[in-house]
């Protein structure tokens, strides 16, 4: 199941990859178009020849966009893969500090970008909503947040780069008081240390 | 009737003198043998007060204004402790400053005719900025003193004066003092700022201890007085501080982790009990004064928070979600025992061990509101103290065990209340803009 998604959201980027690369190239064309115009007017000047060079320079020039286009989206994605994981916080039912399937699943995801980030320490912040007492929301907040980590010690992530913080009920997203609130509010939020 | 109630004063009196010591003896022999003041519920039948104006002994030109101060500060002091009915002034048919203020100049038929059942008198005198105060109080009833007091000072000092004579009147009649001379400390929040107030019992003499950007939470009043330990996100996750009041005195208690609900050990070996994740785990831990782990209190996997101890140390009452979901339990200190008190409900947290030492106030929460409750230290007794007002947390026993201090949203923000231990004479504590939350007592203050 999550093999599948993880393909067909692998298929999808590559469509919108290879339509923005279409498109950047349309307007290359564009572009080159132009000068072509002008060529029109300078042809009978000795400067023909360069002209015709231009165009090869272009040609190079259009390789090395092309590879910094690349490099472009390969950044793109790096950005899109650590917005998503600064971003898609992990839900928690109401006094429940154990993981959801579906909190697992979110947490996997966020095993595999650490893997690819040795190098990032983060922040494991464990929330509450306002229902409860501050006290006991409090230890609720430190234990969501430990619950995260041991999901990602036990996947293989080194423990010395995760540190847990609770702010029980202190910091929500949703300041109304009703159960979209609230569920909104009881959350695992990761940040860059 | 009321001769006979009075005579059962006398005798209770007489236990008090005979035992002599203040405090929780007394109070526990009050609670089992007067009537005059119902002790299991002192707050629903008020004893009736007249308190007419002091009347003044010199010159009335300079010491009206201080009289009728006097008047109201007593006034106020009494009805502030809900044992009281204060009969309106409009109905007394005798004025002082006619009469006089000694039992031969009074006519107790003028005040059993209105219903009072006390009357105190006081008598002002003030030369220069020097104030004397002669107070007495009467059972109206029998035609006799009570007792009388002298007070002597500066006219600053008039509040001090009148309220240690309400500590005085309340400890003879009920066996329980303390209140008059105590703070409270609670967190008040506004436009993104924490701060540490104290104020008076009363919720005067606001004082800002602490301003800070950071989550500030859980202030515990040492029991010497001079202390607040509270948790403070200042460093940028909760740690706790212990600051002296009024001085520099101040250090951090920072363990990995979260370092949360500090509660003092009562006594004066200055140790601490607070919840720590150092292990892990959330646990209760003991720390000596310097704030070093003296011993792990809890043991048991998840969530244990919020201790309190029984007057006497020999207990701890903390909450625990061992059972499933959070509900308090009550640890032996010295054989280790834990047993578990709440069983209705599913969440009660934040108990709060009376000074009497025979109760436990809690919050108890259902559908998503909290509400006050006391119960029995063996399990019995449970009573609730709120309903229908939002959401009732954080409760705090007076030092004299005869009031509570809560926070309250029945009116949209948080803010605090004050009730009797019957749960009657609910009302706001302090009027401030922004939240406040998570008030805790002081002891009693001898000296301030």
């Amino acid at each position: 199941m999550k093999h599948q998604r993880l393909r067909l959201g692998f298929g999808l980027l590559l469509l919108i990859v290879s339509f923005v690369f279409v498109v950047s190239c349309a307007k290359h064309q564009d572009v080159l178009q132009t000068p072509g115009g002008d060529a029109a007017e300078v042809a009978e000047t000795p400067e023909h020849k360069a002209a015709e060079q231009a165009g090869e320079m272009t040609e190079e020039e259009l390789a090395a966009q092309k590879e910094a286009a690349q490099r472009r989206q390969q950044a793109e994605r790096a950005r899109a893969a650590k917005e998503e994981f600064l971003d898609e916080n992990v839900y928690f039912g109401f006094d429940d500090s154990t993981l959801t399937r579906k909190a697992r699943q979110i947490l996997a995801q966020k095993v595999d970008w650490l893997r690819s980030n040795p190098s990032v320490d983060v922040v494991i912040e464990g929330h509450c909503d306002e229902r409860g007492t501050k006290e006991y929301n409090m230890a609720l907040g430190q234990r969501r947040a430990q619950s995260i980590k041991n999901f990602l010690v036990n996947a293989g992530i080194d423990p010395d780069r995760l540190e847990t913080i609770s702010y029980g009920e202190e910091r929500p997203v949703d300041p109304r008081h009703n159960e979209m609130a609230w569920a909104k509010n009881r959350r695992g939020h990761f940040r860059i240390k | 009737m009321h001769l006979n109630r009075f005579s059962r004063i006398i005798l209770m009196l007489c236990i008090i003198l005979l035992f002599g010591q203040p405090g929780f003896t007394t109070a526990a022999v009050a609670a089992t043998q007067y009537d005059y003041i119902n002790i299991s519920n002192p707050f629903l039948n008020k004893i009736p007060v007249a308190v007419p104006v002091f009347k003044c002994m010199s010159d009335p030109g300079t010491e009206a204004e201080d009289a009728e101060t006097a008047t109201q500060l007593l006034t106020a002091g009494l009805d502030f402790t809900g044992y009281f009915k204060l009969i309106d002034r409009g109905a007394f048919l005798e004025n002082l400053q006619e009469k006089g203020i000694v039992a031969k100049a009074l006519n107790f038929g003028n005040w059993t005719g209105i219903g009072a059942e006390l009357l105190v008198t006081g008598g002002i005198w003030k030369v220069n900025d020097t104030v004397r105060l002669e107070l007495r109080v009467f059972d109206t009833f029998k035609g006799e003193m009570l007792f009388g007091k002298r007070y002597g000072g500066s006219a600053d000092d008039l509040r001090r004066m009148i309220h240690r004579f309400c500590d005085e009147l309340v400890y003879r009649l009920t066996g329980r003092r303390g209140l008059f001379s105590s703070r409270l400390v609670f967190i008040g929040k506004n436009e993104g700022k924490s701060s540490i107030y104290t104020c008076e019992f009363d919720g005067q003499d606001l004082k800002q201890v602490v301003q800070s950007d950071a989550i500030t939470l859980f202030p515990a009043w040492s029991p010497d007085g001079r202390l607040i330990a509270y948790t403070s996100y200042a460093r940028g996750r909760p740690e706790i501080i212990v600051k002296e009041l009024g001085g520099n005195e101040s250090r951090r208690i920072a363990f990995e982790g979260i370092n949360i609900t500090p509660t003092w050990v009562p006594g004066k070996s200055g140790k601490l009990a607070a919840t720590l994740s150092t292990s892990g785990d959330e646990e209760i831990y003991l720390l000596t004064r310097s704030g070093k782990i003296d011993k792990r209190l809890t043991d048991s996997w998840g969530i244990d928070v919020s201790p309190t101890f029984s007057p006497d140390g020999r207990q701890m009452a903390f909450v625990s979600k061992r059972a499933g979901s959070p509900q308090i339990y009550i640890k032996d200190m010295e054989t280790g025992d834990i047993q578990r008190l709440t069983f209705e409900g599913s969440y009660n947290t934040e108990p709060d061990w009376s000074p009497e030492g025979d109760r436990i106030a809690y919050s108890g929460m259902n559908n998503g509101h909290a509400d006050i409750f006391l119960i029995g230290t063996d399990g019995q007794g449970r009573e609730q103290l709120t309903r229908d007002s939002g959401s009732n947390e954080s409760p705090a026993w007076s030092p004299d065990g005869s009031l509570i201090v809560f926070s309250s949203t029945r009116t949209g923000s948080t803010k605090l209340y004050v009730m009797t231990a019957s749960g009657t004479d609910q009302r706001q504590l302090v009027h401030m803009t922004g939240e406040q939350i998570l008030p805790d007592w002081s002891p009693a203050l001898t000296s301030d």
